[in-house]
């Protein structure tokens, strides 16, 4: 039991510095967005905000790796046009496998 | 304001966030596995590595910490890195905060203390439709946060013996890509989308090519956010 529970005062340091940063990202902009008045171009810019990071963060993985996530993506996202959330995260990750799979053969 | 609020009991929003995040709660199981054997061979315990993913709760900022773990820990660098990493939550949050003001500030900030990339993306995908109350954010983050330092901690126990577990193999990996292209399609609103979309994805992969670390996520952010600012009529969006 003892390994199990070992600790290293560094350690917890590093763990305190990264839960600190990682809670004031979380709520700094719900603090930021109750002393800007939201219209006009503001308003705009914030309303693109869930699509300019969700594109941001996939991006690289999905055009950028390999023609079988770039395949899969592009069959995801016509799914997505027509399926729920779940039946789409089926697609993608079924597809993928077989992407990958099948690449793998060649 | 919000409809859900008032219009639905707080049981019911809490349930609908069980059934929304439950694909991912499956799809995060091998990541966490792999978390937990990667932190165990960088030698943090099981414990100590519990505690970073209830303390933390932020994937990917753990996993780049767990990359350049080293001994002694260089405890500051790994905080910066996290900052780095997160930046993104401070958009993120800008844009679900101003969504959720019906919950009131105090609830909001214990709430978006959970607020993972998943927890945040459905999050927005609800305010859309119905508005997003505390119960149904918590609906979707106490079951993946519980996974999360449950199966960092077992992947951290099994340690070595996991080293082999490819997400990959499975295309678990892709479940999270998969998810949020069908949230971007939630928010699709024709021509406007695609630009953003555009601007968006090409600034992340050109930052990706030439500048190390998780800068992309914030150029692209900052880029596709930059078009719509620029495309939008003002006029359209008095309050």
């Amino acid at each position: 039991m003892d390994a199990f529970f070992q600790t290293d005062p560094l350690t917890l340091l590093a763990i305190l510095g990264m839960g600190v940063a990682t809670y004031l990202t979380r709520i700094s902009g719900l603090i930021l967005v109750r002393y800007v008045d939201l219209k006009g171009r503001t308003r705009a810019a914030l309303e693109a905000v869930p699509v300019a990071v969700l594109m941001s963060v996939i991006a690289p993985t999905v055009l950028a790796t390999g023609p079988a996530e770039t395949g899969a993506a592009v069959v995801t996202m016509l799914a997505a046009f027509r399926l729920p959330l779940l039946g789409v995260v089926a697609i993608g990750v079924v597809l993928v496998a077989l992407f990958r799979a099948a690449l793998g053969m060649l | 304001m919000s409809v859900s609020a008032d219009a639905s009991p707080a049981r019911s929003d809490f349930s609908d966030g069980l059934r929304a995040i439950a694909p991912l709660v499956i799809a995060a199981f091998p990541i966490a596995l792999v978390f937990g054997a990667l932190a165990a061979q960088k030698g943090l315990s099981p414990f100590e590595t519990m505690l970073m993913s209830g303390v933390v709760f932020a994937g990917g900022s753990q996993f780049v910490a767990i990359d350049f773990w080293a001994s002694p820990v260089p405890w500051v660098a790994i905080t910066v890195s996290a900052l780095l990493v997160n930046i993104r939550h401070v958009l993120m949050s800008a844009s679900l905060g101003a969504k959720t003001r019906q919950m009131g500030f105090g609830w909001q900030l214990i709430a978006f203390g959970f607020l993972a990339d998943e927890v945040w993306a459905l999050s927005e995908h609800r305010a859309q439709k119905q508005g997003t109350s505390f119960a149904f954010m918590m609906g979707l983050a106490v079951p993946f946060y519980v996974n999360w330092l449950v199966m960092t901690g077992v992947g951290a126990s099994l340690g070595t013996l996991l080293a082999d577990l490819d997400p990959a193999k499975w295309g678990f990996d892709f479940a999270f890509p998969a998810i949020f292209i069908g949230l971007i399609m939630g928010f699709w609103q024709g021509n406007k989308t695609a630009m953003i979309l555009a601007a968006s994805g090409l600034a992340a992969i050109a930052c990706k090519a030439f500048v190390p670390g998780a800068w992309y996520i914030a150029a692209g952010a900052v880029a596709g956010v930059l078009v719509a600012a620029m495309l939008a009529d003002p006029k359209s969006y008095e309050a």
